[in-house]
C-alpha cells in the first residue's frame, strides 16, 4: 500500500478564550460536557484519517458539523488548535508562510460553496488567476488557462465577467480556476449545494468525468447523503465535530457504527447502493452455474432474476471463479430488515 | 435583591402589561423626580456651578500655544511644517485651476474652452451610465457658463478635484491600516466617530491658526473634513468582502500584499466608490463652508450676498452650488453602479475604447470651435443671463402678500411652542440629565453604556457651556419632533407603491446632496433671522433621513409576513400598525438618530442668521481664533450627537435581536 497523500493525526478546533490551555489542561481529550461547560465552541474533536493517492474522501455532515472546518485545517485556512496534517508526509502545521504559499501554489486546487470568483475579472482572467500570482507570463498562463475553461465546458465564454453567468457556470469557472495549476489535491467545500437539483446532478456527473481524466486526491464536502454516495469511494461522517464513521457507503448503509449514521442511511434505498458482494453467502468452490452474475453487479440488476429462481444463484468474479450464492431469502433480507455486519 | 435586579428578571418572563411598564418607567423617574423638585434642590444640583468648571479650554489652548509658539523639530516649528504642507496643495491647485479657468499666461496657454469642459462633462456620464446623465452634466456646466457663473463654480470646483483624490487616499490608507492592525483599528474607530459628529467650524478654527486664513487653508480643511468617511468606508468595504473569496485568494497562493490588492481591494470596489461619492460630496459642503476662512469661489459668494441680505444673487449662487453637487453625485454614483460586461471578440478600436474615442473627439471639435468663434472659448460676460432678477420679484412678492401670515405663523411659534420649550429646557437641572441619560444607558446597555453616555453628558456640563448646551438641544429637540411629526407620515405615504418609493428616493437623493449652508437661502427668505428660521432650516435638511428610513424599514418588512398578515384578514391599516410598524421600527428610529445627527450639524451653521446657542459661541471662537474654545465647543456638540446615537444605536439592536430581523 502507498503511502496516504493526507493523513491527520487527532485533530482539534476549538473556539473560545483559550483553546490551546484548555486542550492542554484536560490531557488533550475533554469531553463535549466539559468544553461545553467551559464555554468552548467545539468544530472538530479528535479527527484522524488518511486520504490515499486518487481517493475520493466525502466528509458529510449538517450545518455546524464542523466538515468545512475541518477541510479549512487540512489546508491550512484555520489554524488547528491541536493535531497534526501531514501532506506527503510532510507536516504542513510547522510549514513557515513562504512553504505554505508555495505549497498552494504547485499543490493544492480549492473549489467554494458560493463560488468566491473575482467580479473584476473575466473568466479568463479568474481562471488565470492563480497562475498569474505565482508569476507566470502572461502568454503561457493564457494558453493554460483557455485549455482548463475548455475542460470544463466553457470555452467561448472566456471574455465574460461572472455576474453574467448562471450559477452551474460559475462553478464551472471555480473549477476550472481550482485546476488551473495542476495541483495534486483538490479540496470541494460544498462545491454543487448552491445550485439547483437538476444543475447539481449535471456537475455530479461532470466531476466524476474530469476525475477520471484528472485522477486527483480529493476531499470532497457535502451535506447531501446522495450526492456523497454519488462520489464518494469512502464517507466520513461527521457530527459535533466527530467523525461518526468512516467507512464506503456499503459499510455505512449495511453497519452503521452510531444511531446518528443509522439515522442517516434508514432511507437510502439499498438495491441502488449495495453489490451483489456484500449481499451473497459464500460458497465452496466448485463450478458455477452458467447463470452466475457478478459479484461487483448492484442488487437492482440481478433482483429479477434472483428472486424468481428457485435455487440460489451463484455469484463469480471478474476472473468468472464461483465466490458465493444469493438467495431470495438473503436478498430480501438485504433490502427490507435484517441487516448483516460482516 | 435591589429592585433594579428584579426588573430585570421580570423582562425576561412572559410580560405583564405592569411589569412592561417597570422598566421605562424606571428609567424617567428620577429624572421626573429631580426636575419636579428642581425649586427644592440646592443650587448647586441646579446650576453647574462656576467654580465646577473644569478648564477643558485652557488645557486646549495650551495644547495649542505650545504648538504654534514652542514646537520646534529641528530646523523648522510646527506651524513652519503645517503651512510648509499647506504650500503644497497650491501646486496642484493651481494647475487645476489654470486648466479649468485661469489659463498658463506665463507659458502663453489659454484654459479649457467652456464648450470642452461642458463636452467632457458630457462624455463621462455618457460613458458612466447614458446619454441621460451626459445630457445632465454638459447641461450644469453649461449653466455655470451662460448664467455668469462661471469663474466662481470653476475655482469651487478646483478645490473638490484636488482635494477629494487627497483625501480619499488618506482616508483609504487609514481604513486599510486599521483593517490590518487591529491596535489601530481600536484608537482610530473611536476617533472617527468624534471627528465625524464635529460641526464643520470645529475643523475651520485650528486650521485658521496653523495654515492663516485664505483660499489655501480652506482647500486643507476640505481636505480634513472629507478623510473621515472615506476611512470608515474602506474599513467597512474591506470587511464585507466574502470570507471565501479571501479563502479563494490564499488558495490560489497569493501572499498578504496580493490578497490585499488583487482580491480584496477589487471585491470592495463598490463600497469603496461609495466611499468616493461620499468625499466629493463632503467636499463641496466643506468649500462652501471654507469661505468663512477665507476659500473662493461659489460658497464664498453666497456667503457675501446672504450678509448683505441680496437674496435673489444669493439664490442664484445657490442654484449653482445644487446644479454642481448634483451633477457631481449623479457621476460619481454612476461610476460606483457601473458594472464590466464583455465585449464580442471582434469589437473594434472604437467599441474597446469608447470613452478615449468620444473624448478625443470632443477635445478636437471644441478646439476647433475656439478658433472659429471667442463665444466657444469663454462666455461674454455682457451676454450672461442672470436669474436674480426674477428671485428678486419672487422674495418681493412673498414678502407683500405672505407678510401677514408668516409673521403670525412666526410670533405663534415663539410664544406657544418655541419659548415655554426653551424655558422647560433651562428649567432642566443638569443634575436631572445625567440621572436620564445614565438610566437609559443603564437599562439598554448596562453599566458600560452608561458610564460612556453620562461620561458625555458630564464633559459638556464640566465645559462651562451648559446653559448654551440646552439651547441648542431645545432647538434641536423641537426640530427633531417636527421632522418625526412631517416625515414619518410623508415615509409611511411613500413606501405605498414602487412609484411614491422612486419619487420620494429621488426627493432625498437630491436634497442630500445640498450642502447644508444652502438651506440658509429660503428660510432668510420666509423668517428674515431668528429661532423660527434656525428651526426651519434645520426641519428641511433633517427630514431627509426620517423619511429615507421610514420608507426603507417599511418597505423591508419580509413579504412572507406581510402575506401572513394578508391572508389572516387585514385590511391596509391593519397590517400597517399591526405587522410593518413594529417590524419597521428599530429600522426608523436609526432614521431618527440620522436625524439628530442633521439636526446638530445644520443648529450649528444655523448660527450664521443669530441663535444664541453653541453654534453662537463656535462662531465667536471663529471670530476671534480662539482655537481652543472651539475644540471644546465642537466636542460638547459631537458628545450630544454621540449620546444619541449610542442610546439609540443600542435599543435599536436589542430590538432587531428580538424581532429576530438580521443586523
Amino acid at each position: 500500500m502507498s503511502e496516504a497523500k493526507i493523513a491527520c493525526r487527532n485533530l482539534w478546533k476549538l473556539y473560545g478564550s483559550d483553546p490551546a490551555g484548555f486542550l492542554r489542561r484536560n490531557h488533550n481529550n475533554p469531553s463535549i460536557e466539559t468544553i461545553r461547560a467551559e464555554g468552548y465552541v467545539p468544530a472538530v474533536r479528535n479527527v484522524s484519517f488518511d486520504v490515499m493517492p486518487g481517493e475520493i474522501l466525502v466528509v458529510m455532515g449538517l450545518s455546524g458539523s464542523g466538515k468545512s472546518t475541518l477541510l479549512r485545517c487540512l489546508a491550512r485556512l484555520i489554524e488547528p488548535t491541536s493535531g497534526e496534517v501531514m501532506f506527503e508526509g510532510r507536516d504542513i502545521l510547522a510549514a513557515t508562510e513562504h512553504e505554505l504559499i508555495d505549497l498552494r501554489r504547485h499543490k493544492m486546487g480549492m473549489v467554494f460553496q458560493h463560488f468566491a470568483l473575482l467580479p473584476h475579472r473575466t473568466v479568463l482572467d479568474n481562471v488565470a488567476f492563480p497562475l498569474q500570482v505565482r508569476g507566470t507570463d502572461r502568454q503561457k498562463r493564457e494558453r493554460r488557462a483557455r485549455e482548463v475553461i475548455e475542460l470544463v465546458g466553457l470555452k467561448g465564454r472566456e471574455g465574460y465577467y461572472p455576474r453574467e453567468l448562471s450559477g452551474g457556470q460559475q462553478q464551472r469557472v471555480g473549477i476550472a480556476r481550482s485546476l488551473a495549476v495542476g495541483p495534486d489535491v483538490w479540496f470541494l467545500d460544498e462545491p454543487f449545494s448552491a445550485l439547483d437539483p437538476l444543475i447539481r446532478r449535471e456537475m455530479q456527473d461532470e466531476f466524476l468525468r474530469l476525475q477520471k481524466v484528472l485522477n486527483k486526491t480529493i476531499v470532497f464536502i457535502t451535506h447531501d447523503f446522495d450526492e456523497a454516495i454519488r462520489v464518494a469511494d469512502r464517507i466520513a461522517i461527521m457530527k459535533d465535530g466527530v467523525v461518526e464513521q468512516l467507512g464506503t457507503a456499503e459499510e455505512l448503509v449495511t453497519c452503521p457504527a452510531t444511531p446518528y449514521v443509522a439515522e442517516f442511511t434508514r432511507n437510502v434505498s439499498h438495491d441502488r447502493l449495495l453489490s451483489v458482494r456484500a449481499v451473497m453467502a459464500p460458497a465452496s468452490s466448485r463450478k458455477p452455474d452458467a447463470a452466475a452474475v457478478q459479484a461487483q453487479a448492484l442488487i437492482a440488476s440481478v433482483a429479477r432474476q434472483v428472486l424468481t429462481s428457485e435455487r440460489p444463484v451463484d455469484v463469480i468474479d471478474d476472473a468468472g471463479a464461483l465466490v458465493g450464492t444469493l438467495t431470495r431469502d438473503g436478498l430480501i433480507d438485504a433490502l427490507y430488515g435484517k441487516e448483516q455486519c460482516a | 435583591m435591589s429592585a433594579a435586579t428584579l426588573t430585570r428578571q421580570e423582562a425576561m418572563e412572559p410580560q405583564k402589561p405592569l411589569a412592561a411598564m417597570t422598566r421605562p418607567l424606571l428609567v424617567v423617574l428620577p429624572f421626573l423626580v429631580l426636575l419636579l423638585a428642581a425649586s427644592l434642590l440646592p443650587d448647586w444640583a441646579v446650576q453647574v456651578p462656576k467654580g465646577w468648571t473644569i478648564p477643558f479650554v485652557d488645557w486646549a489652548n495650551m495644547v495649542f500655544d505650545h504648538l504654534r509658539d514652542d514646537a520646534i523639530f529641528g530646523l523648522f516649528s510646527f506651524r513652519d511644517l503645517t503651512r510648509g504642507a499647506a504650500e503644497l496643495i497650491t501646486w496642484p491647485l493651481a494647475f487645476v485651476e489654470g486648466l479649468l479657468v485661469s489659463g498658463f499666461p506665463d507659458i502663453g496657454i489659454a484654459a479649457m474652452p467652456w464648450v470642452m469642459t461642458a463636452g467632457l462633462s458630457g462624455v463621462l456620464g455618457w460613458y458612466l451610465r447614458d446619454w441621460r446623465l451626459g445630457a445632465l452634466a454638459a447641461g450644469c456646466v453649461a449653466y455655470m457658463a451662460i448664467f455668469g457663473k462661471w469663474e466662481l463654480s470653476m475655482i469651487t470646483l478646483s478645490v473638490v478635484l484636488v482635494a477629494a483624490p487627497i483625501a480619499g487616499l488618506i482616508g483609504f490608507g487609514i481604513g486599510i491600516l486599521a483593517v490590518k492592525k487591529q491596535w489601530f483599528e481600536a484608537l482610530v474607530v473611536p476617533l472617527l466617530n468624534v471627528l465625524q459628529s464635529l460641526p464643520h467650524f470645529s475643523y475651520l478654527i485650528p486650521i485658521a491658526i496653523f495654515i492663516g486664513v485664505g483660499h489655501k487653508a480652506g482647500a486643507i480643511a476640505t481636505v480634513i473634513f472629507a478623510i473621515p468617511p472615506m476611512a470608515r468606508l474602506t474599513i467597512l468595504g474591506l470587511k464585507g468582502v466574502a470570507e471565501e473569496v479571501r479563502e479563494a485568494g490564499k488558495m490560489a497562493g497569493c501572499t498578504r500584499f496580493q490578497t490585499l490588492w488583487m482580491v480584496e481591494i477589487p471585491s470592495a470596489r463598490q463600497p469603496l466608490l461609495v466611499g468616493v461619492n461620499q468625499v466629493i460630496m463632503q467636499c463641496l459642503a466643506m468649500v462652501v463652508i471654507a469661505s468663512f476662512v477665507g476659500a473662493r469661489g461659489l460658497g464664498h459668494d453666497l456667503l457675501f450676498r446672504l450678509q448683505a441680505l441680496k437674496i435673489g444673487q444669493a439664490l442664484e449662487s445657490g442654484v449653482a452650488i445644487v446644479l454642481m453637487a448634483i451633477t457631481l453625485d449623479q457621476l460619481s454614483r454612476a461610476a460606483a453602479h457601473k458594472e464590466p460586461s464583455h465585449l464580442a471578440p471582434d469589437a473594434s478600436l472604437l467599441q474597446r475604447f469608447p470613452f478615449l474615442a468620444a473624448s478625443l473627439a470632443v477635445i478636437a471639435a471644441s478646439l476647433l470651435l475656439a478658433a472659429i468663434t471667442p463665444y466657444a472659448q469663454a462666455w461674454p460676460s455682457e451676454l450672461a443671463l442672470s436669474t436674480a432678477p426674477f428671485w428678486d420679484a419672487l422674495v418681493d412678492w412673498i414678502t407683500v402678500t405672505l407678510y401677514d401670515p408668516l409673521q403670525y405663523l412666526r410670533n405663534a411659534m415663539l410664544l406657544y411652542v418655541l419659548i415655554p420649550i426653551r424655558d422647560l429646557f433651562q428649567s432642566i437641572p443638569w443634575t436631572a440629565m445625567v440621572a436620564l441619560v445614565a438610566a437609559a444607558g443603564w437599562s439598554l446597555g448596562g453599566f458600560r453604556l452608561a458610564a460612556i453616555v453620562s461620561g458625555f453628558v458630564l464633559f459638556i456640563a464640566f465645559a462651562g457651556y451648559w446653559e448654551r448646551s440646552l439651547i441648542t438641544a431645545y432647538m434641536v429637540t423641537v426640530a427633531v419632533l417636527l421632522c418625526i411629526m412631517i416625515g414619518l407620515p410623508i415615509g409611511i405615504w411613500a413606501s405605498r407603491s414602487e412609484r411614491r418609493t422612486g419619487i420620494a428616493k429621488l426627493l432625498c437623493d437630491t436634497f442630500q446632496t445640498f450642502p447644508s449652508f444652502i438651506y440658509l437661502i429660503p428660510v432668510i427668505m420666509l423668517f428674515k433671522v431668528g429661532d423660527v428660521a434656525a428651526i426651519s432650516a434645520i426641519i428641511i435638511y433633517a427630514m431627509i433621513p426620517i423619511v429615507r428610513y421610514t420608507i426603507f424599514g417599511l418597505r423591508n418588512v419580509p413579504q412572507e409576513i406581510v402575506e401572513a398578515g394578508i391572508t389572516s384578514g387585514c385590511t391596509q391599516r391593519q397590517l400597517l400598525w399591526n405587522i410593518r410598524m413594529p417590524l419597521a421600527f428599530p429600522e426608523i428610529m436609526l432614521g431618527i438618530n440620522q436625524t439628530i445627527m442633521f439636526a446638530l450639524f445644520m443648529v450649528i451653521i444655523a448660527a450664521f442668521i443669530g441663535t444664541k446657542d453653541i453654534g453662537q459661541e463656535i462662531f465667536r471662537a471663529l471670530t476671534f481664533n480662539d482655537a481652543g474654545k472651539g475644540l471644546v465647543l465642537g466636542l460638547c456638540v459631537a458628545f450630544m450627537g454621540l449620546t444619541a446615537d449610542q442610546l439609540i444605536t443600542a435599543w435599536a439592536t436589542r430590538r432587531k435581536q428580538k424581532l429576530g430581523l438580521a443586523g
